[in-house]
């Protein structure tokens, strides 16, 4: 079991009730496959800094979730099969990223403010 | 010739040494670069979205590879452009 972070953008023709089912739906298939999920957070509709398949937002969606090692391949193809996912991508975080995160979602400074010249 | 101490200039030679450069991954301790975080990724690329040198930011190889890392996949996910103009 490793931590895992996943992005994932969907095309923005997708509703407000479709996206929540997609949510759902992947967030189930980590479960049903011996994965938990930590958080997930919905970014929602956002500009892309350039076009993807001629569309120029997309509906991001971010999510953190704990899974087998061999669990990713099986997921990344049901991705890759859905019509409605333009990109995804899938970052194995390290402790210093699970820290980051946690305190970034608490609200605790994170550290990274102090860097800014 | 002249000895050192008798040539003169006609202005004076700046004498103070320019400012040494600091990786701030290091001095503030930060372990993780999060690519999601384009404000804070946009300090180490250029108007044309390009990754800014070693050189010019001071930062160490291993957290210069990390911030190369995290640029890449922000520009993989469109939150950062691979090339443009006028950015900032």
């Amino acid at each position: 079991m490793s931590n895992y972070e996943l992005m994932v953008i969907f095309t923005p023709v997708l509703s407000e009730e479709e996206f929540k089912a997609a949510q759902k739906k992947y967030a189930d298939y980590i479960t049903e496959h011996g994965g938990s999920i930590t958080h997930s957070n919905p970014w929602g509709l956002k500009s892309l800094a350039y076009p993807v398949q001629k569309k120029t937002t997309g509906i991001y969606w971010v999510l953190e979730y704990s899974a087998p090692s061999s669990f990713n391949e099986k997921f990344k193809v049901q991705m890759l099969r859905d019509e409605h996912i333009m990109r995804h991508m899938i970052t194995v975080l390290d402790k210093y990223a699970v820290e980051y995160n946690a305190k970034k979602r608490s609200g605790v400074p994170t550290g990274t403010e102090k860097a800014v010249i | 010739m002249a000895k050192a101490n008798e040539i003169k200039y006609l202005t004076a030679i700046k004498q103070e040494k320019p400012k040494k450069k600091f990786c701030r991954f290091k001095k503030y301790r930060i372990k993780y670069i999060d690519y999601k975080d384009v404000e804070f990724l946009k300090k180490f690329i250029n108007e044309q979205g390009k990754i800014l040198p070693r050189r010019l930011t001071g930062n160490s190889l291993k957290y210069q590879r990390k911030v190369s890392d995290a640029i890449k996949k922000a520009r993989q996910m469109a939150l950062l452009p691979f090339v443009t103009d006028l950015l900032k």
